[in-house]
This record gives structure tokens, C-alpha cells and sequence, in this order.
């Protein structure tokens, strides 16, 4: 059974349409990175998918329809949905006595086990931690739940770098067991690209590319050409071009790894690089090098 | 009900067990009201400290003005009541028009959400503190001044060799907290749980401002009723909601003002259509509130 799985997947605001007709399957097991700009839908389709928003087509999350079912819903998937959600008065003893008080899942030794390691004192009140510290909290709690279904959407937003660093080690290292699927939004695209197994961009209510990371890493190749051979690289039909520091960088979507290392320094090349790559080739005109 | 932290230690066994626990509705009820007292303390400091100056405003009396021992008791024993009582009634409304909106304009709603209660669960247990909680913590924390000012009273009399009376406060003492618990049960909870649910239902509807929004439409509405028809039919309603089912004050004014709350037998008030209309009124109210708590987002 997939984890989640949509087809036609829709919500319009009034005349601004959100989400438009997304087809998505994520099975279990994936750590999937959705990546996309500023208003393109993301936030949107993921409170669909945790049954926080009405939708129009089908959608199905463990099995459960989000939206008429999200209390039993929760009990199998769990979400960090923004930084700074948990309520300011809240003690950290209180928010541990609460969740093992409802969610059948919440193992609280686990929890404090993890808070053991960080500088949080049980008696400490939300509102009296640095931002920092309230995303440990919220981890915390989060990987004291056995859920099969984690959502993160921004969870390090506002983070300084060893906050996010340490968020994302302690999710793979304390949390990922291959049997969990995990799907995190984030702008900080470079942070995740080791962590995903799969990665899915979108724009404008659509998804306008999708790949495991095994595919894109086989897929696409970036290379630094020599100044005196770019034409011979253009010639092998570059998705796209960008240039640095006065040289040309040319991305290439299934082309011959020795054919380009012919023609200067060749790499994968980053998430952020290859995204900047699909939008551009949208606005433009019809792009072959997604599907 | 029992938190992982008092499972029997002897069983390391079940300490194992990782199959999920089932957890009854009744526990997610339980521990939801536990969270709206961490989150709202004025529930019971507010009741405790309206008590506190009482008691020393009373004591005070009772040292300073000697001429406080020769009068009728009762006086301040209802006083004592009523003053704790209204603080437990203030605290509910405002209470209510925060229970919904709070979450939603300090965006912990989308943690709440992220837990497997549902909005119904969440609906009713806010809705259990003015309707429950409150008006027995009121009742408690009354009952327990009256007897603290039946002792200091007893302790000045005696030591004025004053004793006599004693008895008979204490004997109508007992009649009085029956009648303040069933006041306070019946009216409280039962009469006003019409007023508990729109202002719930306010604070899950209101964008900004459930103040506002909670008081402005019955005064348009009376204000409208009052230009076009020249009636004030709604006017009356909401005063006979507030007032309360009771006989008229005009008749009992002159009276104790427990003979007034005693007046109504229970038969009587179960038998007033207004308090079955108010019921069914509340529970539309609150109907809609979990119906637009699961359409509610952030502010």
C-alpha cells in the first residue's frame, strides 16, 4: 500500500487556484523532498494531505481519507507544520504528561531520552526557550511518536546552521528506519539533498518534476567547460546554462558521463542548481528534460 | 489513566509491550481539560483570589466594627457566594471567547491538530469548563469561605463570650451549600450553557476581535427589532437568559436572597421549556464550533 497517494488532487482559494490536479504516490520507506518557490502550492497540498484543508479529487494517506478522518489519521502520521506552533505556556512536562495522555503511540522515555541530550529542563516553558531549542522540543516529541507518516513542512525555517545541521542528523540517525516515509518542504534545498530519497518540484499547483535520487544522480550531470570547447558542449544540448565566474556551466540531462568529461570538470550537480534549471526551462518554452 | 511514569515497575515485562495502548475517550476528555487548566490559570486563581479578599475584607469587618456580630448572619455568607459565583461566571465568558481563537492566533492549533483528538473531543472539553469545572470550582471554593468565616465568626464570638447563634449558623450552613450547589448547577451550568456555546462558537468563527463579535450582533439585533418593529421581544430573551429561570426578582426582592434561589423547585426547572430550548440552542452553537474548528486555520 502506498503511504500516499492522490490523483487530480485540487483546492482553489476563491479564483486562485492552489493545488492544481496534482498525481502523487509516495510508498513507504521514502524520504521525499518537495521543493518549490514561494507560493507554489506546497504548504497547501501538504494540509491536504494531513487533513487541515478541504480538497477536491481523490486522496488517500495510510489508507484514511485526510479529511473526514484526521483523528485516527494521527495516530499513524504525525506533522511538524511550521516553526514555533507549540503554545508559549506549555511546560515541557506538561506537553510529555498530554501526549502520553492521548496518542496511543508516544513513548515517553523516548522523548525524554532525547531531550536528555539537549540543554531543555522539564520544568522549562516554551516561551522561555530560544527558537532553537522549541524545534528540539518539537523533535523530540515528534520522534517519541512510532508513526509510519511524517510531515515537515519548513520545519528549520529560521534556524541557524547547527540547529538545522543537528535537526536533520538526529532525524536520520534516531528516526529513519526504512520503514517510516518521511516528506519534508524547506527552502534550504543544499541541507536535504543528502537526506532524500526522492525529490518532486512544484510550481504553481503542479508537479513539474520528479525523480528518486538514484535517477537523478545517474540522470544529471553538470560541467564546468573549458572556455575553448562551450561550443562543442552546447552542440550536446544543455538543459541549461549559467555562468561563473566568467565560465559556463552547462547541465545536462542523459548524457554520456565520458563524453563530457572530454570537455572539462564534470559533477552532480545540486538540487537548488537542477531547480533553477526546470523553472526556467517552464516559464520558457516546452522542456524535455522533465516529465 | 495511567501515564507511563506509574506503570507498575515490577513488570518489565509490559514494559516492553510496544503494541500502542488503547486510549479511551474518556482519557483524551480527561487529559484535554487538564490542558485547558495548565493554559488557563484564571480558571481557579481567579475564583481563589475573589475568596482571599473576601475573607480579609471580612475579617477586617469583624476586628474593626464589633457591631458587624450583632447583625444577621446570612448577609455575608450570600455575599461571599455571589461574589465568587459572578467571578466564576466573568472568568467562564472570557474563557469561552478565547478557547477557540487563542489556538488559532498563536498558530499552536496546527500542534493540537497534528494529535489524534478530534475537534469534537476538543469542542467539548473546552466547552466542560464553564459548563463543569468553573461552577463546581465555584461551589468548592465557596462553601470552603463560608466555613472559614463561620469559624473567625465562631472564634470573635466566643471570645467576646458572645456564643450563642453559633448553632444556628451552623445549622443553616449545611442548607445553605445544598442550595448554593444546586443553584449553581442548575443556573451555571445547565441556564447558561446557551450563552457558553455562541460565545464558543464566536471564538471559533471570528477572524479578529471575538469580543466584538461576540457582543455586537444581539445589540444590532435589538437595535434592528427596536427601529422596525418597536418591540424589544429579544431584549426580554436575553434578560430572561441572564436573570434565569427564577421568579421575578420584583416579588423576591424584598426577600433572602437564598429563599429567591431555593424558590424554584427542581421539578419546576426541568420543566421550564426555556432551559430545553437553551439545551438545544447550545448544542447547535456547538455543533457549528467543531464543524468550523476543522475548517480553521492560523490567523
Amino acid at each position: 500500500m502506498a503511504c500516499i497517494e492522490a490523483r487530480g488532487l485540487r483546492k482553489a482559494f476563491g479564483t486562485t487556484i492552489a493545488v492544481d490536479g496534482i498525481n502523487l504516490r509516495v510508498e513507504e520507506g521514502r524520504i521525499l523532498g518537495l521543493i518549490g518557490p514561494n507560493g507554489a502550492g506546497k504548504t497547501t497540498a501538504l494540509n491536504a494531505i494531513l487533513g487541515l484543508t478541504p480538497y477536491q479529487g481523490e486522496l488517500k494517506v495510510l489508507g484514511r481519507d485526510p479529511w473526514t478522518e484526521r483523528d485516527q489519521l494521527m495516530r499513524d502520521a504525525c506533522f511538524i507544520a511550521d516553526v514555533a506552533v507549540l503554545p508559549r505556556w506549555l511546560r515541557v512536562w506538561q506537553a510529555f504528561d498530554y501526549l502520553a495522555g492521548v496518542h496511543p503511540r508516544f513513548d515517553r522515555a523516548k522523548a525524554e531520552g532525547f531531550l536528555a541530550k539537549t540543554n531543555i529542563r522539564s520544568a522549562s516553558k516554551v516561551r522561555e526557550l530560544s527558537k532553537g531549542m522549541v524545534a528540539q522540543l518539537h523533535l523530540a516529541l515528534v520522534m517519541a511518536i512510532d508513526a509510519k507518516l511524517l510531515v515537515l513542512d519548513e520545519p528549520t525555517l529560521g534556524l541557524d546552521i547547527l540547529y538545522r545541521k543537528q535537526f536533520y542528523d538526529s532525524l536520520l540517525n534516531d528516526y529513519f528506519d526504512r520503514s517510516r516515509t518521511i516528506v519534508v518542504t524547506t527552502h534550504q534545498v543544499e541541507e536535504v539533498q543528502d537526506v532524500l530519497t526522492d525529490v518532486m518540484f512544484i510550481n504553481r499547483g503542479r508537479i513539474v518534476f520528479d525523480c528518486s535520487m538514484e535517477e537523478f544522480e545517474s540522470r544529471y550531470l553538470e560541467v564546468m567547460v573549458n572556455p575553448e570547447q562551450v561550443a562543442a558542449a552546447r552542440a550536446l544540448k544543455p538543459i541549461h546554462e549559467r555562468q561563473v565566474f566568467g565560465r559556463s556551466i552547462l547541465l545536462f540531462d542523459r548524457v554520456d558521463r565520458q563524453q563530457l568529461t572530454a570537455l572539462g570538470d564534470v559533477r552532480t550537480p545540486s538540487i537548488a542548481d537542477l531547480f533553477v534549471a526546470v523553472l526556467s526551462n517552464q516559464s520558457g518554452a516546452a522542456q524535455g528534460g522533465t516529465r | 489513566m495511567s501515564t507511563p511514569s506509574n506503570t507498575v515497575p515490577g513488570s518489565p515485562l509490559e514494559l516492553q509491550v510496544t503494541a500502542p495502548a488503547v486510549i479511551t475517550a474518556s482519557r483524551r476528555m480527561y487529559w484535554s481539560v487538564r490542558r485547558e487548566l495548565w493554559e488557563h490559570r484564571s480558571i481557579y486563581v481567579a475564583p481563589l483570589t475573589a475568596a482571599a479578599v473576601f475573607l480579609l475584607a471580612f475579617l477586617t469587618a469583624l476586628t474593626l466594627s464589633p457591631a458587624h456580630r450583632h447583625e444577621p448572619l446570612d448577609i455575608p455568607y450570600e455575599f461571599a457566594a455571589a461574589l465568587i459565583m459572578g467571578t466564576g461566571f466573568i472568568v467562564g465568558i472570557f474563557y469561552s471567547l478565547d478557547a477557540l481563537y487563542g489556538e488559532r492566533r498563536d498558530r499552536s492549533i496546527l500542534f493540537w491538530k497534528s494529535l489524534p483528538v478530534s475537534d469534537l473531543t476538543t469542542v467539548l472539553s473546552k466547552f466542560a469548563i464553564p459548563l463543569v469545572i468553573l461552577p463546581l470550582l465555584s461551589f468548592a471554593i465557596a462553601v470552603v469561605t463560608q466555613f472559614v468565616m463561620l469559624l473567625l465568626s465562631s472564634a470573635v464570638l466566643l471570645g467576646s463570650g458572645l456564643s450563642v447563634g453559633t448553632l444556628g449558623a451552623r445549622m443553616s450552613f449545611f442548607h445553605m451549600s445544598l442550595m448554593l450547589l444546586y443553584h449553581i448547577l442548575t443556573v451555571h451550568g445547565l441556564w447558561y450553557a446557551p450563552i457558553y456555546g455562541w460565545l464558543l462558537l464566536v471564538s471559533a468563527w471570528a477572524p479578529r476581535a471575538p469580543f466584538i463579535w461576540a457582543f455586537l450582533p444581539p445589540f444590532v439585533i435589538w437595535g434592528v427589532e427596536k427601529i422596525a418593529f418597536s418591540t424589544s421581544h429579544f431584549l426580554g430573551m436575553l434578560q430572561y437568559r441572564l436573570t434565569g429561570p427564577e421568579p421575578s426578582t420584583t416579588t423576591a426582592r424584598s426577600g433572602n436572597l437564598m429563599e429567591m434561589m431555593s424558590a424554584l423547585t427542581p421539578v419546576q426547572f426541568f420543566s421550564t421549556p426555556g432551559l430545553w430550548v437553551g439545551l438545544a440552542v447550545a448544542a447547535i452553537f456547538l455543533a457549528a464550533a467543531v464543524r468550523l474548528r476543522r475548517y480553521r486555520e492560523p490567523i
